[in-house]
């Protein structure tokens, strides 16, 4: 049954005539991506809300049943578009799970070198964007500057500015070179100032602040009784984060701290992205002081990944393992088995519950993803607040249409 | 919070006919569909598994030694201790219905309506089952495994709208 305001209707909203329907979406230029959300109004005040989804559903799910477990890091680079390489991370950390696969140490910290430099290009997108919806221009433009710097420097490090497709099974697609750790140090140095001025602009700032305050109160039972996971979460006071909860690649070695809000509102979400960056600055600099020297890819005898071109030529297993990985009916070892294996993404818990069935390609490849879970939650947040805060609270949960929709 | 074997043993005194398994450090329990319902209650409010992490399906349809073609997947974790616990379940056609845990976990009820759109599994009691992904007309489930990757035409199922009606 097609979703109109005739259908939605039910049978005893006479006394509530007076309610309008308004369509927001699914184009329009504050959903910033293509979502439709019918809307219920008493005057300027949202009495219900119902998401209308689907707009951008590609079938990633099934599409990960016929790439194998190479191939679908493409697909993983267009769900969440704005964190690609953290996806990346996130699919090849559930694989190495199922397969079994230990990293080595220089390729655990420069995938998390790339997940913290992710989670502030993520950051910087949302809060600008926030700040865009309830009227702060320039904000988003502070924001947009460094977020191009960021992909100046993905380009840098794998070619790609947006679809960066950098991890393989195993490994990275190229080693981290000096000119990378250059600009990242440029990069550093200059960023903070930008969160200062970023902060200066909004934080005191009656507009951005009345807009923002108290409206779409999450608390703490219901964040967890809801699933909430990430910044939106953590502004509700749950402490949960899965870099120190179940510390995966570098994160044990590293000093950082988890960053929580109790308000629970957006200007909260917002504080909570804010605070996020400059501890992933902080990450960033220590693991790009500390990368350990030694190879970056696991060795020959794990038969994961491509060996050099030095190796196929020079050595048997080089060659042994080049022919056993291109060879059509070859490839991965992989148990009959399943397993879950979740990063912390910077929009939350990003995981994926992939099945072997011993084929290089997975049986089921499925996808939590964090948008989709956040965005459920948006009927009770907006319930009674006016038409305008709408866009403030979308923003906020930070709502990526294609990983929303996969 | 009991240390999870202790909680994974006390499950199997709840329920005998559970089967345990750990693979790279995920606990796994499958317990019988009829009980699923008061097992996940059990666990979220007496054993402090408070977050569903995430609710999903799997078709065994052509799977190397299965005897079952649904496992349904509940992925629960502690928002204090950080403790992670799958249970799953199995289910046959032609009773594709199971309860439905909204009333435990208001999180559910998404993640319910995609395994419901997606493997055509039918949760009792769930406020809204609708489809969610696909649209309304669509007829199939497309993440079934009898269901090709090209699809199977469904298109004739939507109504054409010309310029002068849109």
């Amino acid at each position: 049954m097609p979703l109109t305001p005739a259908t939605l209707a039910k049978a005893n909203t006479s006394e509530q005539d007076y309610l309008w329907t308004l369509n927001f979406g699914p184009q329009h230029p504050a959903t910033h991506t293509t979502l439709r959300i019918v809307l219920k109004l008493d005057g300027e005040r949202v009495v219900e809300a119902i998401p209308d989804i689907g707009y951008l559903h590609s079938g990633f799910e099934k599409i990960g049943e016929h790439l194998d477990y190479n191939q679908y890091v493409t697909v993983t680079d267009r769900m969440n578009y704005i964190s690609p390489i953290a996806n990346n991370v996130a699919w090849h950390h559930a694989v190495e799970k199922l397969l079994g696969i230990e990293l080595t140490p220089r390729c655990k910290y420069i995938r998390t070198l790339v997940c913290e430099l992710a989670r502030i290009s993520d950051h910087l997108l949302s809060t600008g964007a926030m700040g865009l919806d309830v009227g702060a221009f320039t904000f988003f433009l502070y924001a947009f500057y460094q977020r191009e710097k960021i992909y100046d420097i993905l380009e840098t490090l794998c070619g790609a500015r947006f679809t960066t497709s950098y991890t393989r099974v195993g490994g990275v697609m190229h080693d981290i070179t000096p000119l990378v750790i250059e600009k990242i140090r440029a990069f550093v140095k200059d960023f903070p100032r930008t969160i200062d001025e970023m902060e200066k602009l909004v934080n005191r700032n009656r507009i951005f602040v009345d807009r923002m305050k108290g409206v779409g109160v999450l608390s703490k039972e219901e964040a967890i009784n809801r699933s909430a996971a990430g910044p939106v979460a953590r502004a509700s006071g749950v402490t949960r984060d899965l870099r120190k909860d179940e510390p995966y690649l570098a994160y044990a070695d590293l000093d950082f701290n988890v960053c929580c809000a109790k308000a629970g509102d957006c200007l909260a979400r917002y504080y909570v992205r804010i605070a996020e960056m400059r501890e992933s600055l902080k990450l960033v600099q220590q693991t790009l002081e500390n990368i350990p020297a030694g190879p970056v890819n696991v060795g020959v005898d794990e038969r994961a990944i491509l060996p050099t071109k030095q190796q196929v030529y020079q050595t048997i297993e080089g060659t042994i393992t080049h022919f056993e990985l291109v060879m059509a009916n070859r490839g991965f070892e992989v148990p009959c088995n399943e397993a879950y294996g979740a990063i912390e993404a910077p929009n939350g818990e990003l995981g994926f519950y992939i099945v072997g069935d011993g084929s290089d390609i997975a049986y089921r490849a499925r996808c939590r993803p964090p948008s989709y879970i956040h965005f459920s939650m948006f009927p009770y947040l907006i319930k009674g607040h006016t038409l305008s805060d709408v866009v403030a609270v979308l923003g906020s949960l930070n709502i990526i249409a294609a990983e929303l929709d996969r | 919070m009991a240390q999870i074997d202790d909680i994974i043993a006390a499950l199997q005194q709840r329920v005998p006919e559970a089967t345990t398994s750990d693979f790279r450090g995920n606990r796994r329990v499958v317990v019988p569909a009829a009980v699923l319902y008061d097992t996940l209650q059990w666990l979220k409010e007496s054993q402090g598994f408070d977050l569903l992490v995430d609710v999903t399906c799997v078709d065994y349809l052509n799977y190397r030694g299965a005897t079952d073609r649904f496992g349904l997947v509940y992925l629960l974790a502690s928002t204090v201790t950080a403790t992670r616990l799958t249970i799953r379940t199995m289910l046959n056609e032609p009773d594709l219905t199971i309860h439905s845990v909204v009333p435990l976990w208001e999180g559910a009820n998404w993640m319910e309506r995609e395994v419901y759109d997606m493997f055509g599994i039918v949760f009792q009691g769930h406020p809204d089952l609708r489809r969610i992904l696909m649209p309304d007309e669509f007829s199939a489930h497309p993440l079934r495994k009898d269901y090709p990757l090209q699809g199977r035409g469904e298109r004739h199922n939507f109504p054409v709208i010309r310029r002068g009606q849109a």
